[in-house]
């Protein structure tokens, strides 16, 4: 296991960027003295909000009453989706598109967990009391799910006003891939299907809004994590001017990996809210709503074709992406694949592309940033068909990417579709990762593993690692001609200001908003270099505040902006207040300005050193004396660099973007073994490389790699976010949606190549956080593809799919009760069967059934049952699962009667937990104890309850209709005997798991 | 346990890293949301409420425990220690502290309280452990910022030197 070496001492002429500095960031975090907006102390008489939301995938809202909410104690104000439109603008994306989003459902809603409601009560415990309280009915549509099925035309629609489901779809080309697919010796194509996932940070979402009467704005504290550009979505959408909406960032954030870029809507929501309540308004968001409803990485289908010719060099390439969206596009969606574009060959010298984007609406959680920001879902395509092409060739697949790899002497390379590759040596850094880690050992192990009968693979994957976004290509997803008339856009804007007081304290304060990479500790780094200091004499600040902060619309934490960006923007100011004081220090010393040197807390003339000032002296000149300074001088030190790179130019009329500014170079090879009774994979050894430039901090930049890792080791085995065909959503904690734990995540190795540093960047640097999102999830497929032999790869690998796989398949699970079939598939459907034998005749148990008052006390739970109509009854029934308990509306109707030996029923139950739909039969006969009753039941779960627990619902639905049939027994006339039902082994089996028994 | 009325706060007292607290407590507010809000000490975090992140783990009466699992007047009269509580007399790191430091295992540090009270357990009991009964002794504790390895690294090197400290004090 990788063993961190413990720091090393500063030797004289050393500089601090490059070492493994301790963490500045560790001194509160350690101490629990962390600022997380929901440790900021609040106003007494701040209230909390609480979200009512959607069980439903797609409804129309009928009806909503808060009357009685709106009476309840302690709630100062109640709001719907429909007061938000009327009191604000729908929030924009990038281009015109026929959604009108606003943060909250508005007459329909479009994924289970849309909020429908908001409460802003006392306190928290309040706010949700009240949600109970609401009722909402709705008439439940039919949903879109799968992203390909969703554009057909017969597919539900989603959005009233677009013609399709598919919003938006561009196709590109670039170079001529119709005559390179004609021409090549060999074409080959495959489909991969990328599924859903986020990083699911520790800290969930957290937004305190107030009102400003003065501003006649708000006040916001929240957790959001840029790019600011979307401060100006959410004033348009509040109609107020920008500087009215005050948005502050506390020092600490919980980790976000992408997702707390989309809280903006919450943001926008909780303004409303707090003027309604005329109070501050907090909310923090729980774990199921983050889960269902906040944001994820869109799921992709890909048709990747190539063309190439027998000596394995890629001719051609063609993407066709179906990027699924969710329900709503909010800005910067749809970047992912637009961020991606200009690296659509990833590191290959392909000069042939063409890319078609389907943008598509569907029924789930809308789309956000997730760590890897549209990487993972283009390289997994990529490089699963390098790998394919090289089995077709009977090629290695090493070698068949060593083949078509971009070479050193091409650098900076322009790829085909417009990135600008700035630099490095991807043949060398693939020579030093497979000598450092082992891979011919690994072949040699693999060659052992088959002989001995054991499914092993190898796989490889490599990567172009972009970082810094150009803030222009979203643009690309419009034409030419659109993007003319709307001006261009590009660049990327970094700011960073540094100041000296008249003690010669550092102060520094920038617009990075971490979330726990370091970026304070790397900042004082980079500014002790440039004045001749040590880190530990330079306070970095790094908690936001627009209305006082230098920011631009770059501003934030995302894409890997901060080495490239943010390094940059702290090394110009700083630079700059060096120039500055330099002139002053020049003066005293009788020295020119460039004869000048900062060391150890001194400024001395470069040949020398005795002839020196104090730093803290020329601090102090600036302030305290600014007649003394050299004319043209201006008093004070405090300079603010708004960093920019011109490599950061606008999308071409030809639709070519240089998406980032620096692209970095990842490579990774891995053994898995796979287990041929249980299809568990293991991965048996794993290296992975990453060529960054320069290295700010390895204590820091190996944290991000692991961390990446972690990640990407969960979307590769167990992380996906899961939906039925009706939209029912089915990973609402983390019982369902797993994270990797201490337990299982396997440790791998880093091979530290030699670093290319970026010749665009101020110190060199590059990101480094995102790499094995890209390029773990592929490099394992890859190495199970070639453990089983097939090509058919889709994660995450879960052992009962790559059971399938080894063809050990599974017996077929047992058949359900047949009844009409429902519309949309939903597994999580309970169906429960069984007969009893009842000591009474059968027009006896028939009368009973129609009771309504004799079945209110046979129900469980049932409060209240009472005949509505012929054959219609409607009741409130109580029910509590495991942790979740609450209140339902039930509604039953009789069809089919035929008295007293056959009925058939459907019903709904409808609550704050959830929503539930069933059918089915009930068959009475004559038998020698007096009748037997059959029964045959279905009953669907959405919603709350669905979501976090399906499998423990199930068992306990089976128990409530268990009782309820043993009820009747009794009610009937006797203790009776209830013949095995056909669900009580599996539901014993169920209960025997859960207290651990079997054993 | 005495019974408690759902609509008044219940006065609730514990001592809190050495110290007595005390506040008024609904007979439902979580001992997370008290610790946090009532009492103010914030350095425990609060994850997802339903006892799997471990974020919120504190000690009581020496034990680790889910305080998003307990209620707040389920508390009365305990011992309770958090990550407030680990740092030396003087404020200088205690020797895990230390170690986490060190070994660069955490990064966002919303995890970090809950991580460190379940680790100073199992130390107190494993003065010399093994990875893998660090990993096992991990795995109620969710960290999606770190690989975990930095963190048992941390452990690794905190055992050592609590090893050394003991052996000193002999
Ligand atoms: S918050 Fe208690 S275990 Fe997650
Ligand atoms: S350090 Fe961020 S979750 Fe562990």
């Amino acid at each position: 296991m990788t063993k961190f070496a413990m720091p090393e001492e500063i030797r004289e002429g050393d500089t601090h960027v490059g070492r493994r500095m301790l963490r500045v960031e560790d001194r509160s975090l350690l101490r629990g003295e962390g600022q997380f907006v929901d440790d900021v102390p609040v106003k007494k008489g701040t209230l909390h909000a609480a979200f009512l939301r959607s069980p439903h995938g797609h409804a129309e809202i009928i009806n909503i009453d808060t009357s009685r909410a709106e009476e309840m104690p302690g709630v100062f104000a109640v709001l719907t989706g429909r007061e938000v439109a009327e009191q604000t603008n729908p929030m924009i994306v990038g281009f015109e598109n026929p959604i009108d989003y606003y943060g909250m459902a508005v007459d329909k809603v479009r994924y289970v967990g849309e909020p429908v409601v908001a409460v802003a009560a006392v306190d928290r415990y309040r706010a949700e009391d009240a949600l109970d309280l609401i009722e909402v009915t709705y008439n439940v549509l039919r949903a879109a799910v799968d992203p390909v099925e969703a554009c057909e035309p017969e597919a539900p629609l989603i959005h009233p006003r677009a013609d399709s489901n598919c919003v938006s779809k561009r196709n590109f080309v670039h170079g001529e891939p119709d005559k390179a697919f004609a021409e090549a010796d060999r074409t080959t194509e495959l489909t991969i299907r990328y599924p859903r996932n986020s990083i699911t940070p520790m800290e969930t979402y957290a937004v305190l809004s107030e009102p400003n009467a003065e501003t006649g704005g708000f006040d916001v504290l929240s957790n959001f994590q840029g790019p600011f550009s979307v401060h100006t979505v959410m004033a348009l959408a509040l109609r107020i001017r920008t500087a009215s909406l005050r948005h502050r960032s506390p020092k600490n954030s919980g980790g976000s990996f992408g997702s707390k870029l989309v809280i903006f809507p919450y943001i926008v929501v909780l303004c409303v809210l707090a003027r309604k309540a005329r109070r501050p308004v907090k909310w923090i968001e729980d774990r199921l709503e983050h889960l269902s409803a906040s944001s994820v990485a869109p799921n992709r289908v890909t048709r990747v074709e190539a063309a190439y010719g027998n000596d394995g060099i890629v001719t051609g390439l063609r993407l066709t992406h179906w990027d699924d969206h969710g329900a709503y596009l909010r800005a910067p969606m749809p970047a992912p694949i637009y961020r991606m574009h200009g690296v659509s060959t990833n590191g290959y010298d392909i000069r042939n592309l063409a890319v078609t984007n389907h943008i598509v609406m569907t029924n789930k959680c809308p789309t956000g940033a997730v760590r890897g920001f549209g990487g993972p879902q283009l390289y997994f395509a990529v490089e699963r068909m390098m790998h394919k092409i090289a089995t077709e060739l009977g090629i290695d697949p090493l070698e068949l990417m060593r083949r078509n790899m971009v070479r050193a002497d091409q650098f900076p390379y322009k790829a085909i579709a417009g990135a600008l590759l700035d630099s490095g040596d991807y043949l060398r850094t693939i020579d030093e990762t497979v000598t450092e880690g082992g891979l011919d050992a690994l072949k040699k192990r693999r060659d052992e593993a088959r002989a001995q009968g054991k499914l092993y693979g190898i796989g490889y994957a490599a990567c172009v690692e972009p970082s810094q976004s150009n803030m222009g290509y979203i643009s690309t997803l419009k034409t030419g001609l659109e993007r003319e008339r709307a001006g261009p856009k590009d660049g990327a804007v970094a700011s960073v200001t540094v100041s000296v007081d008249a003690l010669g304290s550092v102060n520094v304060i920038g617009d990075s908003v971490p979330q726990g990479q370091g970026h304070q500790t790397a900042l004082s780094q980079i500014v002790a270099d440039q004045l001749g200091l040590d880190p530990e004499e330079i306070v970095v600040s790094l908690d936001t505040d627009t209305s006082k902060d230098g920011w631009s619309i770059a501003a934030g934490n995302y894409s890997c902006r901060f080495a490239p960006a943010s390094a940059s923007a702290a090394h110009q100011a700083a630079f700059r207040v060096r120039e500055k004081m330099a002139r002053i220090a020049a003066t005293r010393l009788n020295v020119p300005p460039g004869d000048v040197e900062f060391s150890g807390g001194r400024i001395h003339a470069a040949n020398n050193p005795e002839n020196a000032i104090p730093f803290y002296r020329v601090g102090g000149l600036a302030h305290w004396s600014p007649s003394s300074l050299p004319d043209d001088v201006e008093p004070g030190i405090r300079e603010t660099a708004m960093w920019n790179a011109p490599e950061l130019t606008p999308t071409t009329a030809n639709d070519e973007i240089n998406t980032s500014l620096a692209y970095g170079f990842g490579f990774d090879f891995c053994g898995v073994e796979i287990d041929r009774d249980t299809g568990v994979v293991r991965v048996d050894h794993y290296v992975s490389a990453h060529d960054c430039g320069t290295i700010l901090n390895p204590g820091l930049a190996e944290g991000q790699i692991r961390g990446s890792w972690a990640s990407a080791w969960g979307a590769t085995f167990i992380e996906e976010f899961c939906y039925d065909d009706d939209g029912t959503f089915r990973s609402g904690s983390f019982a369902e949606y797993l994270v990797p734990t201490a337990t299982e995540l396997p440790d791998f190795q880093i091979v530290h190549p030699t670093p290319h540093p970026s010749p665009y960047t101020r110190l060199g640097a590059k990101g480094i956080a995102e790499g094995n999102q890209y390029t773990t999830p592929v490099c394992v497929a890859n190495a199970v593809a070639d453990a089983l032999g097939i090509e058919d790869v889709q994660l995450p690998l879960k052992p009962a799919k790559v059971l399938r796989w080894i063809g050990g398949a599974e017996p077929p699970p047992s058949k359900g009760i047949q009844t009409n079939a429902p519309a949309q598939r939903n597994p999580s459907a309970i169906e429960v069967s069984g007969q009893m034998e009842v000591p009474a005749p059968p027009q006896e148990v028939w009368d009973l059934l129609l009771d309504p008052d004799r079945m209110a006390r046979l129900i469980p739970g049932c409060e209240r049952l009472v005949k509505t109509g012929d054959d219609r009854f409607n009741g409130t029934v109580m029910l509590g699962v495991g942790p979740v308990k609450g209140r339902f509306d039930v509604n039953i109707e009789l069809a089919e009667l035929d008295a007293p030996r056959r009925t058939t029923l459907t019903g709904t139950a409808d609550g704050p937990l959830g929503s539930s739909r069933g059918q089915g039969s009930f068959v009475i006969e004559d038998s020698a104890a007096g009748s037997t009753v059959a029964y045959d039941v279905s009953v669907e779960l959405s919603g709350k309850v669905a979501a976090v627990g399906g499998r423990m619902i199930k068992g306990a639905a089976r128990q409530l209709i268990d009782r309820f049939m043993r009820a009747l027994v009794r009610q009937a006339g006797g203790g009776g005997q209830a013949a095995p039902a056909r669900h009580r082994s599996g539901f014993l089996a169920w209960l025997m798991r859960l207290v651990g028994g079997g054993r | 346990m005495k019974n408690l009325s759902r609509d008044s706060r219940h006065h609730v007292t514990f001592r809190l890293n050495g110290v007595t607290v005390e506040g008024f407590s609904e007979p439902r507010m979580l001992l997370s949301d008290f610790l946090r809000h009532e009492v103010g000490a914030t350095g425990t975090h609060v994850g997802c409420e339903h006892g799997v992140c471990g974020a919120c783990t504190i000690l009581i009466d020496g034990t680790a425990s889910r305080s998003c699992l307990m209620l707040a007047v389920q508390a009365d009269g305990a011992e309770i220690d958090t990550i407030e509580g680990l740092a030396n007399a003087d404020g200088s790191f205690g020797i895990l502290q230390q170690a986490f430091h060190e070994n660069f295992a955490l990064q966002c540090g919303f995890c970090t309280p809950g991580i460190l009270m379940s680790l100073s357990e199992f130390l107190q009991d494993n003065p010399d452990p093994s990875v893998d009964e660090i990993k096992v002794a991990l795995s109620g504790n969710v960290c999606r910022c770190t690989s975990y390895h930095e963190i048992i690294n941390a452990c690794i090197d905190a055992a050592a030197a609590l090893r050394t400290s003991k052996a000193e004090a002999r």
